[in-house]
Protein backbone atom coordinates (compact mmCIF):
# COMPACT_ATOMS: atom_id res chain seq x y z
CA UNK A 1 0.00 0.00 0.00
CA UNK A 2 1.13 3.50 -0.80
CA UNK A 3 0.71 6.04 1.99
CA UNK A 4 -0.30 9.60 1.12
CA UNK A 5 -0.60 12.53 3.50
CA UNK A 6 -3.02 15.26 2.45
CA UNK A 7 -3.12 18.86 3.65
CA UNK A 8 -5.96 19.69 6.08
CA UNK A 9 -8.20 21.37 3.48
CA UNK A 10 -8.04 18.30 1.24
CA UNK A 11 -8.56 15.91 4.16
CA UNK A 12 -11.74 17.86 4.93
CA UNK A 13 -12.80 17.76 1.29
CA UNK A 14 -12.16 14.01 1.01
CA UNK A 15 -13.58 13.38 4.47
CA UNK A 16 -10.60 11.43 5.69
CA UNK A 17 -8.56 11.55 8.88
CA UNK A 18 -4.84 10.94 8.85
CA UNK A 19 -3.08 9.22 5.99
CA UNK A 20 -4.71 7.74 2.92
CA UNK A 21 -3.70 4.24 1.82
CA UNK A 22 -3.77 3.39 -1.89
CA UNK A 23 -3.24 0.31 -3.99
CA UNK A 24 -0.96 1.35 -6.84
CA UNK A 25 0.37 -1.02 -9.49
CA UNK A 26 4.07 -1.01 -10.40
CA UNK A 27 5.79 1.13 -11.42
CA UNK A 28 4.90 3.51 -8.63
CA UNK A 29 5.28 7.03 -9.98
CA UNK A 30 4.05 10.43 -8.94
CA UNK A 31 1.49 10.28 -11.73
CA UNK A 32 0.23 6.79 -10.91
CA UNK A 33 -0.21 7.65 -7.25
CA UNK A 34 -2.18 10.80 -8.08
CA UNK A 35 -4.26 8.79 -10.53
CA UNK A 36 -5.08 6.22 -7.85
CA UNK A 37 -5.82 8.96 -5.34
CA UNK A 38 -8.29 10.64 -7.70
CA UNK A 39 -9.99 7.32 -8.47
CA UNK A 40 -10.52 6.57 -4.78
CA UNK A 41 -11.39 10.19 -3.93
CA UNK A 42 -12.99 11.78 -7.01
CA UNK A 43 -13.66 14.98 -5.08
CA UNK A 44 -9.92 15.67 -5.24
CA UNK A 45 -9.94 15.85 -9.04
CA UNK A 46 -9.05 19.39 -9.98
CA UNK A 47 -7.87 20.25 -6.49
CA UNK A 48 -4.29 18.95 -6.82
CA UNK A 49 -3.80 19.17 -10.57
CA UNK A 50 -5.73 20.51 -13.51
CA UNK A 51 -8.56 18.30 -14.78
CA UNK A 52 -7.34 18.21 -18.36
CA UNK A 53 -3.66 19.15 -18.49
CA UNK A 54 -2.81 17.30 -15.24
CA UNK A 55 -0.57 20.25 -14.46
CA UNK A 56 0.15 20.62 -10.73
CA UNK A 57 -1.70 23.52 -9.14
CA UNK A 58 0.76 26.32 -8.44
CA UNK A 59 0.57 26.21 -4.64
CA UNK A 60 0.69 22.43 -4.26
CA UNK A 61 3.96 20.64 -3.54
CA UNK A 62 4.96 16.97 -3.38
CA UNK A 63 7.54 15.82 -0.83
CA UNK A 64 8.87 12.37 0.10
CA UNK A 65 11.89 11.12 2.00
CA UNK A 66 13.00 14.71 2.55
CA UNK A 67 13.07 15.34 -1.19
CA UNK A 68 11.04 17.93 -3.08
CA UNK A 69 9.46 16.06 -5.98
CA UNK A 70 7.23 18.94 -7.05
CA UNK A 71 9.04 19.65 -10.28
CA UNK A 72 9.55 16.04 -11.32
CA UNK A 73 7.76 14.71 -14.41
CA UNK A 74 4.74 12.56 -13.53
CA UNK A 75 6.40 9.37 -14.76
CA UNK A 76 9.27 9.75 -12.29
CA UNK A 77 9.48 6.64 -10.06
CA UNK A 78 8.88 7.50 -6.43
CA UNK A 79 11.58 6.61 -3.87
CA UNK A 80 11.70 2.93 -2.91
CA UNK A 81 10.63 3.75 0.63
CA UNK A 82 7.41 5.29 -0.71
CA UNK A 83 6.80 2.42 -3.12
CA UNK A 84 7.22 -0.06 -0.27
CA UNK A 85 4.92 1.89 2.06
CA UNK A 86 7.67 2.65 4.55
CA UNK A 87 7.38 6.39 3.96
CA UNK A 88 4.40 8.53 2.87
CA UNK A 89 4.13 10.82 -0.11
CA UNK A 90 3.41 14.23 1.35
CA UNK A 91 1.05 16.52 -0.56
CA UNK A 92 1.49 19.98 0.84
CA UNK A 93 -0.29 23.28 0.35
CA UNK A 94 2.67 25.60 -0.17
CA UNK A 95 3.16 28.28 2.45
CA UNK A 96 1.74 31.55 1.19
CA UNK A 97 -0.12 34.51 2.58
CA UNK A 98 -3.76 34.74 3.55
CA UNK B 1 -44.94 32.15 10.88
CA UNK B 2 -42.54 32.93 8.07
CA UNK B 3 -38.81 32.64 8.58
CA UNK B 4 -35.79 34.10 6.88
CA UNK B 5 -32.49 32.44 6.16
CA UNK B 6 -29.57 34.70 5.33
CA UNK B 7 -26.74 33.00 3.44
CA UNK B 8 -23.39 34.71 3.87
CA UNK B 9 -20.22 33.98 1.91
CA UNK B 10 -16.97 35.29 3.37
CA UNK B 11 -13.24 35.20 2.78
CA UNK B 12 -13.01 32.36 5.29
CA UNK B 13 -16.10 30.22 5.08
CA UNK B 14 -19.87 30.52 4.87
CA UNK B 15 -22.40 31.38 7.55
CA UNK B 16 -26.13 30.79 7.81
CA UNK B 17 -28.16 33.27 9.84
CA UNK B 18 -31.76 32.45 10.66
CA UNK B 19 -34.65 34.25 12.34
CA UNK B 20 -38.39 34.15 12.46
CA UNK B 21 -40.57 36.72 10.70
CA UNK B 22 -39.99 39.30 13.42
CA UNK B 23 -36.31 39.27 12.47
CA UNK B 24 -35.17 40.43 15.89
CA UNK B 25 -33.36 37.35 17.23
CA UNK B 26 -30.80 35.63 15.08
CA UNK B 27 -29.14 32.25 15.15
CA UNK B 28 -25.69 32.24 13.61
CA UNK B 29 -24.26 29.00 12.25
CA UNK B 30 -20.78 28.56 10.80
CA UNK B 31 -18.21 28.72 9.58
CA UNK B 32 -19.04 26.17 6.92
CA UNK B 33 -16.10 25.28 4.67
CA UNK B 34 -13.76 27.03 7.10
CA UNK B 35 -10.69 28.55 5.56
CA UNK B 36 -12.04 28.60 2.01
CA UNK B 37 -13.19 31.67 0.18
CA UNK B 38 -16.91 31.41 -0.39
CA UNK B 39 -17.73 33.79 -3.20
CA UNK B 40 -21.43 33.06 -3.24
CA UNK B 41 -24.07 30.99 -1.43
CA UNK B 42 -27.62 30.95 -2.69
CA UNK B 43 -30.80 28.90 -2.69
CA UNK B 44 -33.08 27.56 -5.39
CA UNK B 45 -36.35 29.50 -5.68
CA UNK B 46 -37.96 26.23 -6.79
CA UNK B 47 -36.78 24.29 -3.73
CA UNK B 48 -35.59 26.40 -0.80
CA UNK B 49 -33.85 23.38 0.73
CA UNK B 50 -31.55 23.17 -2.29
CA UNK B 51 -28.56 25.45 -1.66
CA UNK B 52 -25.43 25.99 -3.72
CA UNK B 53 -22.10 27.40 -2.55
CA UNK B 54 -19.10 28.44 -4.59
CA UNK B 55 -16.02 27.47 -2.63
CA UNK B 56 -12.61 28.45 -3.95
CA UNK B 57 -9.08 28.99 -2.87
CA UNK B 58 -5.70 29.88 -4.25
CA UNK B 59 -4.24 26.50 -3.33
CA UNK B 60 -6.84 23.92 -4.30
CA UNK B 61 -9.10 25.69 -6.79
CA UNK B 62 -12.84 25.56 -7.22
CA UNK B 63 -15.46 23.37 -5.60
CA UNK B 64 -19.22 23.61 -5.82
CA UNK B 65 -20.92 22.53 -2.62
CA UNK B 66 -24.58 21.57 -2.51
CA UNK B 67 -27.06 21.10 0.29
CA UNK B 68 -30.39 19.35 -0.14
CA UNK B 69 -31.60 19.98 3.40
CA UNK B 70 -31.50 23.72 3.82
CA UNK B 71 -27.86 23.88 4.79
CA UNK B 72 -27.79 21.20 7.49
CA UNK B 73 -25.47 19.00 5.43
CA UNK B 74 -23.38 19.70 2.35
CA UNK B 75 -21.44 17.71 -0.19
CA UNK B 76 -19.09 18.73 -2.97
CA UNK B 77 -20.61 18.10 -6.38
CA UNK B 78 -18.89 18.98 -9.66
CA UNK B 79 -15.91 21.26 -10.10
CA UNK B 80 -14.91 20.80 -13.72
CA UNK B 81 -15.30 24.11 -15.53
CA UNK B 82 -13.75 23.80 -18.96
CA UNK B 83 -13.97 26.40 -21.68
CA UNK B 84 -15.28 24.76 -24.80
CA UNK B 85 -13.23 24.62 -27.96
CA UNK B 86 -10.01 26.50 -28.41
CA UNK B 87 -10.25 29.12 -25.64
CA UNK B 88 -8.31 31.86 -27.45
CA UNK B 89 -7.15 34.98 -25.68
CA UNK B 90 -8.41 38.17 -24.08
CA UNK B 91 -6.70 41.40 -23.21
CA UNK B 92 -4.58 41.53 -20.05
CA UNK B 93 -3.84 44.50 -17.80
CA UNK B 94 -0.71 45.39 -19.75
CA UNK B 95 -2.55 45.36 -23.08
CA UNK B 96 -1.12 42.02 -24.16
CA UNK B 97 -3.30 39.05 -25.07
CA UNK B 98 -3.55 36.24 -22.53
CA UNK B 99 -5.21 32.82 -22.80
CA UNK B 100 -8.60 32.45 -21.14
CA UNK B 101 -8.08 30.62 -17.89
CA UNK B 102 -10.71 29.50 -15.39
CA UNK B 103 -10.04 30.74 -11.86
CA UNK B 104 -13.25 30.59 -9.85
CA UNK B 105 -17.02 30.91 -9.82
CA UNK B 106 -18.15 34.32 -8.65
CA UNK B 107 -21.89 33.87 -8.81
CA UNK B 108 -24.44 31.05 -8.93
CA UNK B 109 -27.95 31.68 -10.23
CA UNK B 110 -30.42 28.81 -9.79
CA UNK B 111 -33.33 28.51 -12.21
CA UNK B 112 -36.62 29.78 -10.79
CA UNK B 113 -38.35 26.60 -12.02
CA UNK B 114 -35.90 23.71 -11.76
CA UNK B 115 -33.80 23.05 -8.64
CA UNK B 116 -31.32 21.02 -10.69
CA UNK B 117 -30.63 23.81 -13.16
CA UNK B 118 -28.14 26.43 -12.09
CA UNK B 119 -26.00 28.96 -13.93
CA UNK B 120 -22.48 29.92 -12.89
CA UNK B 121 -20.59 33.09 -13.76
CA UNK B 122 -16.84 32.66 -13.71
CA UNK B 123 -13.50 34.41 -13.78
CA UNK B 124 -12.17 34.59 -16.53
CA UNK B 125 -15.60 35.67 -17.65
CA UNK B 126 -17.78 32.87 -18.97
CA UNK B 127 -21.23 31.48 -18.34
CA UNK B 128 -21.73 27.84 -17.40
CA UNK B 129 -24.90 25.85 -16.82
CA UNK B 130 -25.61 22.66 -14.92
CA UNK B 131 -28.79 20.66 -15.40
CA UNK B 132 -27.97 18.02 -12.82
CA UNK B 133 -27.69 19.95 -9.60
CA UNK B 134 -24.12 21.09 -10.09
CA UNK B 135 -22.59 17.68 -10.80
CA UNK B 136 -21.59 18.50 -14.39
CA UNK B 137 -21.11 21.90 -15.97
CA UNK B 138 -21.19 22.97 -19.59
CA UNK B 139 -20.11 26.32 -20.88
CA UNK B 140 -22.49 28.40 -22.97
CA UNK B 141 -19.61 29.49 -25.19
CA UNK B 142 -21.42 32.02 -27.36
CA UNK B 143 -20.78 34.67 -24.75
CA UNK B 144 -17.02 34.24 -24.33
CA UNK B 145 -16.58 33.80 -28.06
CA UNK B 146 -18.46 36.99 -28.90
CA UNK B 147 -16.45 38.96 -31.47
CA UNK B 148 -15.60 41.53 -28.82
CA UNK B 149 -14.17 38.88 -26.44
CA UNK B 150 -10.50 39.41 -27.28
CA UNK B 151 -10.89 43.08 -26.30
CA UNK B 152 -12.31 42.37 -22.83
CA UNK B 153 -9.87 43.24 -20.12
CA UNK B 154 -10.14 42.63 -16.40
CA UNK B 155 -11.18 45.20 -13.85
CA UNK B 156 -9.18 45.57 -10.66
CA UNK B 157 -10.92 42.54 -9.16
CA UNK B 158 -10.41 40.33 -12.18
CA UNK B 159 -12.40 39.73 -15.35
CA UNK B 160 -15.40 38.17 -13.76
CA UNK B 161 -18.95 37.41 -14.80
CA UNK B 162 -20.61 38.45 -11.55
CA UNK B 163 -24.28 39.09 -12.31
CA UNK B 164 -26.82 36.79 -13.98
CA UNK B 165 -30.42 37.93 -14.40
CA UNK B 166 -32.98 35.34 -15.47
CA UNK B 167 -36.20 36.74 -16.86
CA UNK B 168 -39.15 35.51 -14.78
CA UNK B 169 -41.28 35.50 -17.95
CA UNK B 170 -38.93 33.41 -20.05
CA UNK B 171 -35.74 31.68 -18.92
CA UNK B 172 -34.38 31.88 -22.48
CA UNK B 173 -33.83 35.57 -21.84
CA UNK B 174 -30.58 36.11 -19.96
CA UNK B 175 -28.80 39.30 -18.99
CA UNK B 176 -25.30 39.09 -17.56
CA UNK B 177 -22.71 41.63 -16.47
CA UNK B 178 -18.95 41.30 -16.76
CA UNK B 179 -16.32 43.48 -15.15
CA UNK B 180 -14.98 45.28 -17.19
CA UNK B 181 -16.76 44.38 -20.42
CA UNK B 182 -20.33 45.41 -19.60
CA UNK B 183 -23.79 43.95 -20.02
CA UNK B 184 -24.60 41.24 -22.55
CA UNK B 185 -28.02 39.94 -23.54
CA UNK B 186 -29.23 36.63 -24.90
CA UNK B 187 -32.79 35.82 -25.90
CA UNK B 188 -32.07 32.23 -26.94
CA UNK B 189 -31.00 30.61 -23.71
CA UNK B 190 -27.39 31.70 -23.93
CA UNK B 191 -26.58 30.58 -27.46
CA UNK B 192 -26.05 34.01 -28.97
CA UNK B 193 -25.30 37.31 -27.28
CA UNK B 194 -25.32 41.02 -28.00
CA UNK B 195 -23.75 43.86 -26.01
CA UNK B 196 -26.38 45.77 -24.06
CA UNK B 197 -24.59 48.95 -23.02
CA UNK B 198 -26.20 51.75 -25.00
CA UNK B 199 -26.25 54.91 -22.91
CA UNK B 200 -23.39 53.95 -20.63
CA UNK B 201 -20.66 56.57 -20.51
CA UNK B 202 -17.28 55.63 -19.05
CA UNK B 203 -14.70 58.40 -18.95
CA UNK B 204 -11.27 56.88 -18.96
CA UNK B 205 -11.77 54.41 -21.76
CA UNK B 206 -10.74 55.47 -25.27
CA UNK B 207 -14.32 55.67 -26.52
CA UNK B 208 -16.54 56.69 -23.56
CA UNK B 209 -19.72 55.30 -25.10
CA UNK B 210 -18.15 52.22 -26.65
CA UNK B 211 -20.28 49.16 -27.30
CA UNK B 212 -18.24 47.14 -24.77
CA UNK B 213 -15.60 47.88 -22.14
CA UNK B 214 -17.76 49.37 -19.37
CA UNK B 215 -17.10 48.40 -15.76
CA UNK B 216 -20.53 47.33 -14.56
CA UNK B 217 -20.57 46.45 -10.87
CA UNK B 218 -24.04 45.02 -10.32
CA UNK B 219 -27.54 44.78 -11.78
CA UNK B 220 -30.95 44.44 -10.15
CA UNK B 221 -34.43 43.75 -11.42
CA UNK B 222 -37.86 43.53 -9.84
CA UNK B 223 -39.86 40.46 -10.91
CA UNK B 224 -43.10 42.43 -11.26
CA UNK B 225 -41.62 44.83 -13.79
CA UNK B 226 -38.90 42.82 -15.47
CA UNK B 227 -38.13 45.28 -18.25
CA UNK B 228 -36.79 47.76 -15.70
CA UNK B 229 -33.19 47.10 -14.74
CA UNK B 230 -31.03 49.05 -12.34
CA UNK B 231 -27.24 49.21 -12.51
CA UNK B 232 -24.47 50.29 -10.18
CA UNK B 233 -21.63 51.06 -12.50
CA UNK B 234 -18.00 51.90 -11.72
CA UNK B 235 -19.26 55.48 -11.74
CA UNK B 236 -22.96 56.30 -12.21
CA UNK B 237 -26.15 54.62 -11.12
CA UNK B 238 -28.12 53.72 -14.24
CA UNK B 239 -31.58 52.52 -15.20
CA UNK B 240 -33.07 50.81 -18.22
CA UNK B 241 -36.77 50.56 -19.01
CA UNK B 242 -36.34 48.36 -22.06
CA UNK B 243 -34.66 45.27 -20.59
CA UNK B 244 -31.17 46.67 -20.95
CA UNK B 245 -31.25 47.84 -24.54
CA UNK B 246 -30.74 51.48 -23.48
CA UNK B 247 -29.66 53.01 -20.20
CA UNK B 248 -29.97 56.43 -18.58
CA UNK B 249 -28.41 57.96 -15.51
CA UNK B 250 -30.34 58.17 -12.23
CA UNK B 251 -27.52 59.17 -9.87
CA UNK B 252 -29.36 62.42 -9.04
CA UNK B 253 -28.44 63.80 -5.65
CA UNK B 254 -26.30 60.92 -4.42
CA UNK B 255 -23.17 62.16 -2.58
CA UNK B 256 -21.12 59.93 -4.89
CA UNK B 257 -22.35 57.54 -7.52
CA UNK B 258 -19.48 55.09 -7.11
CA UNK B 259 -20.35 51.85 -5.37
CA UNK B 260 -20.84 48.14 -5.83
CA UNK B 261 -24.25 46.65 -4.89
CA UNK B 262 -27.72 47.69 -6.02
CA UNK B 263 -30.98 46.13 -4.86
CA UNK B 264 -34.72 46.58 -5.38
CA UNK B 265 -37.43 46.51 -2.71
CA UNK B 266 -39.30 43.20 -2.77
CA UNK B 267 -42.72 44.77 -3.31
CA UNK B 268 -42.02 48.06 -5.03
CA UNK B 269 -40.09 48.15 -8.31
CA UNK B 270 -39.53 51.89 -7.84
CA UNK B 271 -37.72 51.58 -4.52
CA UNK B 272 -34.04 50.95 -5.02
CA UNK B 273 -30.99 50.88 -2.76
CA UNK B 274 -27.29 51.63 -3.23
CA UNK B 275 -24.30 52.05 -0.91
CA UNK B 276 -22.17 54.98 -2.14
CA UNK B 277 -18.46 54.91 -1.42
CA UNK B 278 -16.08 57.78 -1.82
CA UNK B 279 -14.41 56.98 -5.12
CA UNK B 280 -12.77 54.36 -7.27
CA UNK B 281 -9.55 54.70 -5.33
CA UNK B 282 -11.10 55.25 -1.88
CA UNK B 283 -13.40 52.29 -1.34
CA UNK B 284 -14.80 53.63 1.94
CA UNK B 285 -18.00 55.45 2.89
CA UNK B 286 -17.83 59.25 2.56
CA UNK B 287 -16.80 60.95 5.80
CA UNK B 288 -16.50 57.58 7.56
CA UNK B 289 -20.31 57.35 7.75
CA UNK B 290 -21.95 54.15 6.53
CA UNK B 291 -25.13 55.10 4.72
CA UNK B 292 -27.43 53.15 2.47
CA UNK B 293 -29.26 55.43 0.02
CA UNK B 294 -32.83 54.71 -0.95
CA UNK B 295 -34.82 56.12 -3.82
CA UNK B 296 -38.57 55.65 -3.71
CA UNK B 297 -39.10 57.03 -7.19
CA UNK B 298 -36.91 54.73 -9.23
CA UNK B 299 -33.82 56.90 -9.00
CA UNK B 300 -32.82 60.57 -9.27
CA UNK B 301 -33.83 61.53 -5.71
CA UNK B 302 -32.13 59.65 -2.91
CA UNK B 303 -32.40 59.68 0.87
CA UNK B 304 -29.66 58.57 3.25
CA UNK B 305 -30.56 55.77 5.65
CA UNK B 306 -28.49 56.02 8.81
CA UNK B 307 -30.55 54.80 11.75
CA UNK B 308 -28.47 52.07 13.39
CA UNK B 309 -25.52 52.34 11.01
CA UNK B 310 -22.15 53.67 12.23
CA UNK B 311 -21.90 57.38 11.53
CA UNK B 312 -18.28 57.93 12.41
CA UNK B 313 -14.96 56.17 11.88
CA UNK B 314 -16.44 53.58 9.56
CA UNK B 315 -14.24 52.56 6.65
CA UNK B 316 -15.73 49.28 5.48
CA UNK B 317 -16.96 48.51 1.98
CA UNK B 318 -19.99 46.60 0.74
CA UNK B 319 -19.18 44.35 -2.22
CA UNK B 320 -21.36 43.81 -5.27
CA UNK B 321 -23.09 40.60 -4.20
CA UNK B 322 -23.36 41.51 -0.52
CA UNK B 323 -26.85 43.05 -0.39
CA UNK B 324 -30.23 41.31 -0.62
CA UNK B 325 -33.87 41.61 0.38
CA UNK B 326 -36.41 39.27 1.90
CA UNK B 327 -39.99 39.20 0.67
CA UNK B 328 -41.92 39.52 3.91
CA UNK B 329 -44.72 42.09 4.00
CA UNK B 330 -42.49 44.72 5.50
CA UNK B 331 -39.54 44.13 3.21
CA UNK B 332 -36.30 43.32 4.99
CA UNK B 333 -33.01 44.41 3.53
CA UNK B 334 -29.58 43.04 4.45
CA UNK B 335 -25.98 43.76 3.63
CA UNK B 336 -22.56 42.51 4.67
CA UNK B 337 -19.35 44.51 4.91
CA UNK B 338 -15.67 43.94 4.42
CA UNK B 339 -15.43 44.50 8.19
CA UNK B 340 -17.43 41.35 8.85
CA UNK B 341 -20.71 42.92 9.95
CA UNK B 342 -24.05 41.84 8.54
CA UNK B 343 -26.69 44.53 8.98
CA UNK B 344 -30.41 43.93 8.70
CA UNK B 345 -33.34 46.28 8.39
CA UNK B 346 -36.78 44.72 8.93
CA UNK B 347 -38.51 47.92 7.80
CA UNK B 348 -37.24 48.55 4.27
CA UNK B 349 -34.20 50.48 5.44
CA UNK B 350 -35.62 52.82 8.09
CA UNK B 351 -33.77 51.15 10.97
CA UNK B 352 -30.75 48.87 10.98
CA UNK B 353 -29.20 46.41 13.40
CA UNK B 354 -25.99 44.40 13.08
CA UNK B 355 -27.16 40.80 13.31
CA UNK B 356 -23.57 39.54 13.48
CA UNK B 357 -20.52 41.74 13.54
CA UNK B 358 -17.19 39.93 13.62
CA UNK B 359 -17.20 37.65 10.60
CA UNK B 360 -14.41 37.52 8.02
CA UNK B 361 -14.83 40.01 5.16
CA UNK B 362 -18.23 39.41 3.61
CA UNK B 363 -18.30 38.58 -0.10
CA UNK B 364 -21.97 37.76 -0.60
CA UNK B 365 -25.34 37.94 1.11
CA UNK B 366 -28.48 36.21 -0.11
CA UNK B 367 -31.80 35.90 1.67
CA UNK B 368 -34.43 33.19 1.55
CA UNK B 369 -37.94 33.86 2.78
CA UNK B 370 -39.33 30.58 4.08
CA UNK B 371 -42.88 29.58 5.03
Amino acid sequence: MIRVTLPPHLRALARVDGEVALDVAEPVTLGSVLEALEIDYPVLRGAIRDHRTKRRRAFVRFFACEEDLSHQPPDTPLPTAVASGAEPLLIIGAMAGG
Amino acid sequence: MSRVRVLVGTRKGAFVLTADGRRDEWHVEGPLFGGWEIYHVTGSPADPDRLYASQSGGWFGQQIQRSDDGGATWRPVGNEFTYLGEPGTHQWYDGSQRPWEFTRVWHLEPSPADPDRVYAGSEDAALFRSDDGGVTWRELPGLRTHESGPSWQPGAGGMCLHTILLDPRDEQRLRVAISAAGVFASDDGGTSWTPSNKGLISEGIPDPDAEVGHCVHNLARHPDRPDTLYMQKHWHVMRSDDDGRTWYKISGDLPTDFGFPIEVHAHDPDTVYVVPITSDYLHVPPDGRLRVYRSRGGGHEWEPLTNGLPQKHCYVNVLRDAMATDSLDDCGIYFGTTGGQVYASPDAGDTWTPIVRDLPPVLSVEVQTLP
